[in-house]
């Protein structure tokens, strides 16, 4: 199952794990991504807090976790490929996985097609 | 007084453009426009004096030049931070080409590749001196680099302990102080030995412990003195997650193993010795240099290489996302202005004496500054500290403030006084010399001196 | 013009540029003095050339760079005013440049007398009661002044105060430097006017405010028009008023931060004042207060006592020093020369001029540009190239073609409020000639980006570079140069 936040996260589910990234329009938007600062393993975050900061040459912009839980793994490939973002920014480009706390969260979030809508008016 | 409008010399308009100008914008007059824009009538009274003319202000300012004792080609003994070393003429000259002076920050790098490559030499040079991979630009003078390196440590440890040795600058040490205020961040200073003028190496040892962000040392330090850095570089990085700030004098690091190579992971200091006149304390610049691995942590502006749409070779400013324009409170400085001039003069200054001629003009300052302290020695003074030392050294003189009353008396500008930041060495002066100590400069000072015993 | 290969590329073993002054004494060798474990077994790598080709090498550099003497350089915020060469040659004057800065008071009362008589006058252009002059540049003055009223407030007992309100319109120096002294940064979202929304503003003050930081005109150069009401909200919240005066130049002598209430203000001197911006510096960012924040400035201040200057160190609630020394005297110099020169007639013609040049501009680009907050504005404005982008062009395209007609791109993509920003700042130093000039060349670039957009898209091509490639310079870092890599 895979959702999207108005800030332009997704996150796929898989069982209590989810894979979380910046969507292909927020990759485009910023242009070539040059750096992400992954968070850290077993970091425990809610819903809406800072999960880490992705960086093109003149943005530094915060990614927010979709959801509540604890970040299990990182993406460590984007340490030498942040370039991964750009290609390919909700499969390869992928930067934490998370075990989610509050799966119900998932509801509040947008469906693919609402999430392009969402996109099509412009914010 | 003067001329009534000087000012129209920066100003050019005249009367038609004005009203052309009103015109086209739609009112009256210029009090008009003011009032549309500030909702505000009328203007404010400052009771200052009408303009002078350009002839009128060098003949006050040569006055009040001349109101100051200068040491250009005099006896002068006095350093702490700000040395007089020979300027060449070639570097004024290119220094103060409008081209560098009348430009701002690179902003726009099509149109700054002097500036940028300029810088990019500069960087290169500071390494080098250094030992450390990467140098930024510049900041504004030795003491905030350190209280930058200082809060930099925190943001690599986020802990808030900071150990700073008291042979440190007193000045640099009071900023570190300010600037470690507003984050919490508690200083503990460490004592010096009195026999060897070093840090004291025990209670620096001592205070060590699971807190401690970083550890500041002077190489050489403030009373001239070789640190011992290696052997503390050791015991840091034993400790492991500290740490080491070292700060230094660039001219000293041309003959002196390098902070970097004992394992120093920020080396910052004062510029100036770098081509800079001493102008009364500034500007200079501060140097700022730290391992390649820290790089997206530090502070101040980078200068990069990189290639143009055709392939050439350019610069640019890079790594900006650490900055205030973009990451604003986040950033890891608050520094915008830099003191990139300075930094350019300082790039000029060592292209001009490469490495010979640096290492020449720290050869001789060595050299003269131990035949100053053999002389004064002679002439029945004790040196205060007995360990070695760069350029600088302490004297125990009885009455100081005396003697150096008597010195200016005879245009000799006689050894600091470190009773000014260490009551307990009242009456201890710390004399300096350079490759431009004089021999006859000496022997006015002995002679004075002799005179004092 | 193509690159000039870097000085070390140009180094030959056995050439120097300076000759060393001979130490006069018996040589000897340096392990004698120096212990071997101190001396230099790094090689140190610094370029060796004879004199003439350092000074070749650098005024060839030099004329890579655009500059206030060589043109129009409207770069908003900045105030690339012109640099008095009278400056230049007062402030080397050995009596200056080759004074020491500890030296006995006495032998430098000429340069204690210039910081005092600054400190005098900046007090009568701004209304403050005192001034420092220690702080470096802008960012550094608002560092020392945000120090100060977490000073003030803590002297007070009020330890709750730890949140400082900053337009989103401001200049990221002013929460960068409230960030160091600890303060939590909270955003004041601009009314649509691009002024302080005073709802906005009441809804945020609160006893955990320290300060409200502004600079006025704003970022967008609009004068603050309710700016004593605002004094008075904030200090009814018991919180004061601090003021960025990048912008000074814009009421210059006609209207005082002091009289609309402002209880800090910084200056820079390397905009308002004149001095040379140096490729980025060295500035000077004095700091005036009101009386009651006197106690907290930085040690020393320059006082005159019994016909003599001196350094005054007796402030026991100083937040300390913000740097060694007694800050960039030199700049001040300049500064000095530069008020002096002007006289009070002639810094409030700086404030007109600068204001009727801006509007002139503003009114003639606001024919082919979009101007989102089209007021009459003070010394600067903000234009927009959002309309272009359904050519394909970005601000950023518009600003390198300006290159190509030989003129310095204004400020672009700051503020941040304005989409695709591009901020012109003419000052009072251009005539009016230059300004047309400038207005003819963006509206053809306008037109090209309509007709042509590649020509936006390719420039610029007159450059000595051209356009360089930030994402390399990244994701390849090449910080220094290195000898293998050529
Ligand atoms: C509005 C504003 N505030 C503050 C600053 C910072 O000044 P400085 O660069 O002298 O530190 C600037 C500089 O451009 C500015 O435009």
């Amino acid at each position: 199952m895979k959702r999207y936040t108005r800030t332009h996260e997704w996150i796929e589910v898989d069982g209590k794990v989810g894979r979380v990234g910046i969507t292909n329009y927020a990759q485009d938007q910023l242009g070539d991504i040059v750096f992400v600062e992954l968070p850290e393993i077993g970091k425990e975050l809610r819903k809406g807090e800072v999960l880490c900061t992705v960086e093109s040459v003149k943005s530094a912009s915060d990614v927010y976790a979709p959801v509540s839980g604890k970040v299990v793994e990182v993406n460590v490939d984007l340490d030498s490929q942040p370039e991964k973002i750009n290609k390919d920014a909700e499969g390869e480009g992928w930067i934490a996985k998370m075990e989610l706390s509050n799966p119900s969260e998932l509801d509040e979030l947008m469906t693919e097609e609402e999430y392009e809508k969402f996109c099509s008016q412009g914010e | 007084m003067g001329d009534e409008q000087s000012y129209r010399s920066y100003i050019p308009h005249t009367d038609e453009e004005i009203k052309t100008m009103l015109d086209e914008i739609g009112v009256s007059s210029i009090d008009e426009l003011f009032e549309l824009a500030t909702g505000k009538k009328g203007t404010a009274i400052l009771k200052l004096d009408r303009g002078m003319n350009e002839w009128e202000i060098l003949k006050k300012f040569e006055k009040l030049a001349d109101e100051n004792m200068d040491f250009h080609f005099g006896a002068i003994f006095m350093g702490g931070g700000i040395y007089n070393h020979f300027i060449p003429s070639a570097l004024l000259e290119i220094a103060n080409r409008g081209e560098f002076l009348t430009a701002y920050t690179p902003y726009q790098p099509e149109i700054s590749q002097g500036t940028l490559q300029a810088l990019f030499e500069y960087q290169t040079m500071i390494c080098e001196l250094t030992g450390m991979e990467v140098s930024n630009s510049s900041m504004y003078d030795g003491a905030s680099a350190l209280a930058e390196a200082v809060l930099m440590g925190y943001r690599l440890n986020q802990k808030k302990k900071v150990i700073i040795s008291k042979t440190v600058h007193p000045e640099y040490r009071d900023v570190v102080k300010t600037y470690s205020q507003g984050l919490g961040i508690r200083i503990r200073e460490i004592n010096y030995d009195e026999g060897s003028g070093m840090v004291n190496f025990n209670e620096l040892f001592e205070s060590m412990d699971d807190e401690t962000s970083s550890v500041v040392l002077q190489y050489p330090n403030f009373f001239g003195v070789l640190e011992d850095i290696e052997r503390i570089g050791k015991k840091v990085k034993e400790k492991g997650n500290v740490i080491l700030i070292v700060v230094s004098n660039p001219i000293a690091l041309s003959i002196l193993e390098p902070p970097g190579s004992f394992g120093a992971d920020i080396v910052v200091g004062e510029g100036q010795p770098l081509g800079n006149t001493p102008n009364f304390g500034g500007p200079g610049f501060g140097f700022f240099a730290t391992r390649e691995k820290f790089l997206r942590k530090m502070p101040g502006r980078l200068i990069g290489e990189t290639v143009d749409t055709s392939g050439n070779t350019g610069y640019v400013m890079t790594f900006q996302t650490r900055e205030q324009h973009i990451r604003r409170e986040k950033a890891t400085s608050n520094i915008c202005s830099n003191h990139a001039h300075n930094a350019v003069m300082a790039a000029i200054y060592l292209s001009l004496l490469g490495s010979d001629g640096l290492r020449k003009v720290a050869e001789n300052s060595v050299i003269n500054a131990h035949y100053l302290l053999e002389r004064i020695e002679n002439a029945g003074y004790n040196r205060k500290f007995d360990s070695p030392f760069f350029n600088e050294f302490a004297v125990e003189c009885h009455n100081l403030d005396k003697l150096n009353r008597e010195l200016l008396k005879n245009r000799i500008l006689g050894p600091l006084d470190l009773g000014k930041f260490y009551p307990e060495l009242r009456g201890v002066g710390l004399f300096c010399a350079t490759e431009l100590t004089r021999s006859d400069d000496i022997e006015a000072l002995i002679e004075v001196m002799k005179g004092m015993k | 013009m193509g690159r000039v290969r870097t000085v070390f590329e140009k180094s030959v073993d056995g050439r120097r540029g300076s000759s060393v002054p001979s130490s006069g004494f018996p040589k000897r060798d340096l392990d004698e003095m120096i212990p071997k474990k101190f001396i230099r077994s790094t090689p140190l790598n610094l370029p060796k050339l004879s004199e003439p080709e350092v000074v070749r090498h650098y005024t060839n550099l030099s004329r890579m760079n655009y500059s206030i003497d060589v043109g129009f350089y409207p770069l908003g915020s900045c105030t690339m005013k012109y640099n008095p060469k009278m400056n230049e040659i007062i402030s080397r004057f050995e009596g200056f440049t080759f004074i020491h800065p500890y030296q006995p008071e006495e032998s430098v009362q000429g340069a204690l007398r210039i910081m005092y008589e600054l400190q005098e006058k900046l007090k009568k252009i701004t209304g403050m009661d005192h001034f420092t002059l220690q702080p470096s540049a802008g960012a550094h003055g608002e560092f020392t002044g945000m120090l100060i009223i977490k000073k003030y407030h803590e002297d007070r007992g009020d330890f709750k105060r730890k949140k400082v309100l900053i337009p989103d319109s401001a200049h990221g120096t002013n929460p960068a430097s409230s960030a160091m002294c600890g303060f939590e940064v909270v955003e004041l979202k601009s009314g649509k006017d691009g002024r302080v929304d005073l709802a906005e503003l009441k809804s945020k003050l609160n006893d955990e405010v320290a300060a409200l930081m502004l600079t006025n005109p704003n970022t967008l150069g609009l004068y603050e028009k309710e700016i004593e009401k605002i004094a008075d909200l904030v200090h009814d919240a018991g919180a004061l008023l601090y003021y960025d005066g990048a912008n000074l130049n814009a009421i210059l002598g006609r209207i005082k931060p002091g009289d609309m209430g402002f209880d800090v203000v910084h200056l820079n001197l390397h905009k308002t004042f004149s001095t040379p911006h140096g490729m980025g510096g060295p500035g000077a960012g004095p700091v005036g207060v009101k009386e009651k924040l006197r106690d907290f400035l930085p040690v020393p201040i320059v006082d005159f006592k019994n016909g003599r200057f001196y350094l005054n160190y007796d402030l026991p609630k100083s937040i300390g020093r913000v740097r060694s020394f007694h800050g960039n005297f030199i700049v001040m110099v300049k500064a000095l020369a530069y008020v002096d020169f002007m006289g009070e007639e002639g810094l409030k013609k700086v404030a007109e001029l600068s204001v009727l040049n801006a509007n002139y501009m503003r009114k003639k680009i606001s024919e082919f540009l979009k101007i989102p907050y089209n007021d009459f504005c003070m010394h600067e404005f903000v234009a927009s190239g959002e309309e272009l982008k359904k050519y394909g062009v970005k601000t950023i395209d518009l600003a390198k073609r300006l290159m190509d007609y030989g003129f310095h791109p204004p400020t672009i993509y700051f503020p941040l409020i304005v989409h695709e920003a591009i901020m012109i700042e003419p000052t009072e130093t251009e005539t009016k000639e230059t300004l047309d000039n400038f207005i003819e060349a963006l509206k053809k670039i306008v037109e090209e980006a309509k007709s042509d957009p590649n020509l936006l898209k390719n420039a610029p091509t007159k450059t000595p570079v051209g356009r360089l490639d930030e994402v390399r310079a990244v994701r390849k870092p090449k910080l220094r140069w290195r000898g293998d890599d050529k």
